[in-house]
């Protein structure tokens, strides 16, 4: 006992005084703390009644607002038949610059006839996720074209355009990484960048200067803490040609900005594909950059391709992640094999007749010089690329509704004399960026000359008579 | 190009689920019967099958009509699922293979990171050495060193329509998943697989007729959304149709179904308010409730009495963030969960949502044409208004054999969808073709063609159901979901276990799917079955 408790009495008699001190205030803090705890606030507990009382009073809002019934997207316009050059419309034809139809593939024989043959061989429906015996051998023909055709090791097909780009940003962007993003790029792209909860730097539509300065201020920020830069992923999404103004990208420069401040770039190539280049395979072809050297390519092919899906491609070391991560992919139904094949064969085409890219260009070329002329002098304007199909066409006014009014006077005016134009429709209120209303007017290679004229010399008489109005 | 260009478009070889093979005499008409015979012969029978590794009875031709009545639906148990758990010793056998997996997978990591061992997948070029490393985080290691190694059970290439029987390519992989080759021959396996609970998926046959005349009358796509342009004779009569089947005031259709929630969920919700999410929801739910911006809870799975907790909790307390009441509470739930092959517990959740004055969104992706006396759904098995049901949602994938999804409900809905979905302003038109294949079965479905082969159908699917899933439990098998559902989950917990079932079933000619992680949690992986109406006695029991 004495051997325990007398070191015991010599250690504590000979330890400092300060030990005593401090640890007594330690001790103190910790009850103090341990009190304080004890007395915050707690939420009120409520009794029955009153919980019986809140459910009572409790009036939600109605599951949706009533919606007027004249709100244009509970009129569309019913149409009959194909919706090829012409559209028939109530018994009437109307000359088609509304849809994307670029390359004149609606109602193109070899595809019906290759579609009917597949429902024949595979029904319609492919009865599953690609992982759950989905995976009909038609798609993997059709991602090795989509691979060959693109030059790039490897393509991952989805069932539907938006869901393409929605999904395969998240694939590989999440919390915590940088991604650097046009203010032009379309809504698709804005909802893939709000589901990977990634940081977002916006940069002004096309300008590089803008989007050297976020990247240098980033770069600032690395060197103050290079550690967390190591694991912060960095990416930029651009579109090739972007809908909602009808311009490319300045590609080169952008894979210079890649190059010297590390950033990955994925490129939405939704409308340039099958648009732009000689061959149509795109921006990287008309800019002349290696495709090898962009990490991935998204594009649908509702658009020049004529038929239902999307797909990615790249280097397989990237794209192959999607088998796993894309959303869309993995827990969507695979493409019907009858709209598989229809895009196998619209690609046939677009290799055996290429002179379809040419009248495009020339097409789109011809309108938007007949446009600028037909609306000079009036409060309208065009804007777009002579290389693109796509043009947009606004009205010069501070206010949106007057802008709005115009715009759809000219639309139904010029459907009274034959020419079916759109409005480009948009969700106002969830789109990142305020919006100048447009019409959407769209050109396909399939037009000759001289309808490109008439529909020309409709929309510059319409035109004045509105702004004699 | 596939040898598609052999097809005789004009041979005649129409044919009906009549002839595409309904059994007889299963059950009489108080239930009795039911039983499989499990008995030595029986035992001596199967194993001389697999003995000489046949191929799988073909359909044959019906014998006879029959009739009978709907069975009531079992509604006891709905909200304590029946999803029994393994033993203890399982589930520690479980874990100590994954743990052992793991550390394999992490040391091959490093020996390929110091060089030592050559990494046989994709590399990322030199290019990018001094980039940011695109993959990091365990998932990568799983995929490469986990996942591979059972990769040749998943992505199965089919070659042929998927119904009963399909062709699958043959594959192998000489180094363990990281490539596939093909030996150039197919087999012809009894299909279990795919989504194709009542029979659609035939490439002759009045649907097949209609698609193919809907290509040459409206073409194959469009190109344009749905918002200022939609199709007279297709979209119009398809939304009037699925309206007029479910029993509502209106209806709309998408040509994608997951791109049907993601889409439009947040065009019914928004921030300020409340999603009440079932635990085991899909992926596209999941994604619409994160997209629309609203605050999003989750419930325990199919637990009415947790729901009803979360329910008062969120009227009482309202908003934390801003402090003032919800706008809404919607609750989003599906009708059959498609890795549980539960059934959620529809008439208590729609009396909860009544009680509390919330709001009920039901993803039918998997019951709609499979439950119910006349393939309505979960709301006409239990019996109940599907006027209550706020947002009815269904996919026409699995019993429609076309692609796409709806969303149906009272007009106000639709026109305020119409005016704020996603898809509309954005998206593109659902393909005549499908269409037309979802009318036309649609119509067969609703018996408008007198012919009955609707309710034929659906009460084959029903009988197929439970006499599979009788007999696998007899067999001792340990099986998940309610005994209505068509979706059948086989436990084996060990992923190896699930890897070598489907691998050697593949063997003997059957088609089945095995899940792991991620869609199932880890240590439970499991096997599925898919049941059809087309399937015969026959061949369920040489499944059996």
């Amino acid at each position: 006992m004495d051997s325990v408790v007398i070191p015991i009495y010599t250690t504590i008699v000979s330890v400092p005084y300060y030990h005593y001190v401090l640890e007594g205030l330690l001790v103190l803090v910790v009850v103090f703390l341990w009190n304080r705890r004890n007395r915050r606030p707690r939420r009120p507990q409520l009794t029955e009644e009153e919980k019986e009382e809140l459910i009572r009073k409790w009036q939600p809002e109605p599951l949706v607002p009533d919606t007027p019934q004249d709100h244009p997207a509970l009129n569309p316009k019913y149409v009959d038949g194909k919706m090829g050059k012409y559209v028939s419309i109530e018994g009437k034809d109307y000359l088609n610059l509304a849809t994307s139809n670029f390359l004149g593939l609606v109602g193109d024989e070899r595809i019906e006839e290759v579609a009917k043959k597949t429902i024949y061989k595979y029904g319609v429906g492919s009865c599953g996720p690609r992982g759950f015996y989905g995976t009909v051998d038609v798609h993997l023909d059709l991602e090795k074209q989509l691979a060959e055709f693109m030059g790039c090791e490897e393509a991952v097909l989805y069932s539907y355009g938006f869901a393409t780009i929605a999904s395969a940003i998240p694939a590989y962007a999440k919390r915590g990484d940088i991604i650097y993003a046009d203010k032009g790029v379309n809504f698709a792209i804005q909802k893939g960048l709000q589901a990977s909860r990634s940081q977002i730097e916006w940069f002004e539509h096309n300008d590089m200067e803008d989007f050297e300065r976020l990247l240098k201020i980033q770069a600032e920020k690395d060197l103050k803490n290079p550690k967390k830069a190591k694991v912060t992923r960095r990416f930029m999404v651009v579109e090739g040609l972007y809908l909602n103004s009808g311009d490319l990208c300045p590609l080169p420069t952008l894979m210079e900005l890649k190059w010297k401040y590390k950033v990955r770039i994925f490129i939405d190539e939704s409308l340039s594909f099958g648009v732009v280049g000689s061959r149509g395979r795109g921006v990287t072809e008309h800019f002349g950059v290696d495709v090898t050297d962009v990490d991935m390519i998204m594009a649908s092919l509702e658009n020049a391709v004529a038929s239902t899906g999307g797909f990615c491609c790249g280097r397989s070391y990237v794209v192959s992640h999607q088998r796993l991560s894309g959303l869309g992919y993995c827990f969507s139904a695979s493409l019907p094999p009858l709209l598989t094949t229809a895009a196998s064969e619209a690609l046939r085409i677009m290799d055996e007749e290429p002179e379809r890219f040419d009248h495009l260009r020339s097409n789109g070329r011809r309108m938007l010089e007949g446009l600028r002329s037909a609306i000079a002098d009036t409060l309208f304007y065009v804007q777009g690329d002579a290389l693109s199909p796509v043009f947009h066409i606004k009205y010069r006014s501070d206010d949106v509704e007057e802008a709005e009014k115009k715009l759809d006077a000219l639309v139904d005016n010029a459907f009274e004399k034959g020419l079916a134009l759109t409005r480009a429709r948009y969700l106002v209120g969830e789109e990142a960026f305020p919006i100048v209303p447009s019409i959407r007017l769209t050109v396909n290679s399939q037009l000759t000359s001289e309808e490109v004229d008439k529909s020309l010399k409709t929309i510059a008489e319409v035109v004045r008579s509105l702004t004699k109005n | 190009m596939r040898d598609i260009a052999n097809v005789d478009l004009d041979s005649d070889d129409s044919g009906s689920i009549l002839e595409s093979g309904l059994c007889c005499e299963w059950e009489n008409k108080d239930g009795s019967g039911m039983q499989t015979e499990l008995g030595e012969e029986n035992e001596e029978v199967m194993s001389e099958f697999y003995r000489r590794n046949s191929e799988p009875p073909t359909d044959e031709p019906v014998q006879e009509q029959f009739d009978f009545e709907y069975p009531a639906p079992r509604t006891e148990g709905l909200d304590h699922p029946s999803m029994p758990d393994a033993t203890w010793f399982t589930n520690f056998l479980v874990s100590f293979s994954y743990t052992v997996k793991f550390f394999f997978a992490r040391l091959r990591h490093i020996l390929q990171l110091y060089g030592w061992e050559k990494c046989k997948g994709n590399v990322e070029s030199e290019k990018y050495k001094n980039f940011v490393p695109l993959f990091s985080g365990p998932d990568p290691l799983f995929i490469r060193n986990i996942y591979r190694q059972g990769s040749d059970v998943c992505n199965r290439p089919v070659a042929s329509v998927p119904g009963t029987l399909m062709t699958v390519r043959d594959r192998f992989t000489p180094d363990y998943g990281w490539t596939f080759e093909y030996k150039g021959t197919e087999s012809r396996v009894l299909n279990m697989g795919s989504y194709n609970y009542l029979g659609f998926a035939q490439n002759r046959g009045p649907c097949a007729e209609a698609a193919r005349r809907a290509i040459d009358q409206h073409g194959v796509s469009a190109c344009t959304p749905s918002f200022n342009f939609r199709h007279n004779k297709v979209h119009k009569q398809l939304d009037a149709l699925i309206a007029e089947y479910l029993g509502v005031e209106a209806a709309m259709c998408f040509p994608m179904g997951y791109g049907t929630n993601a889409m439009n969920i947040p065009a019914i919700v928004g921030k300020g308010s409340l999603i009440l999410s079932d635990q085991l929801n899909h992926a596209s739910l999941v994604t619409g409730c994160r997209l629309s911006g609203a605050l999003v809870k989750v419930f325990k799975h199919n637990d009415v009495n947790d729901l009803e907790r979360k329910l008062i909790q969120a009227i009482a307390e309202g908003d934390r963030t801003t402090g003032r009441p919800y706008k809404k509470i919607l609750i989003v739930m599906e009708g059959i969960y498609s890795m549980e092959g539960t059934i959620s517990p529809l008439p208590q959740v729609v009396a909860l949502k009544k009680k509390y004055k919330a709001y009920l969104f039901l993803d039918e992706a998997h019951s709609i044409g499979a439950l119910g006396e006349t393939g309505k759904g979960c709301s006409e098995y239990f019996g109940c208004d599907p006027t209550d049901i706020d947002v009815m949602m269904g996919t026409l994938t699995k019993s429609f054999a076309a692609a796409g999804g709806y969303l149906a409900g009272t007009k106000k809905l639709i026109d305020a969808i119409r005016t704020r979905s996603h898809d509309i302003h954005y998206g593109t038109w659902m393909a005549a073709p499908v269409a037309a294949q979802v009318l036309s079965s649609m119509h067969i479905i609703m018996n408008k063609d007198g012919a009955g082969e609707g309710k034929l159908r659906i009460r084959q699917l029903l009988r197929n159901t439970r006499y599979f899933r009788r007999s696998l439990a007899q067999r001792g098998f340990l099986l998940y979901g309610h005994e209505d559902s068509p979706v059948v989950p086989l436990m084996t917990f060990f992923c190896t276990r699930t890897l070598i079932f489907c691998r050697e079933t593949l063997r003997r000619n059957l088609a089945v799917v095995g899940v792991c992680y991620p869609a199932t949690p880890l240590t439970k992986c499991r096997a599925r079955f898919c049941i059809s109406a087309a399937h015969t006695k026959e061949q369920l029991d040489w499944v059996c």
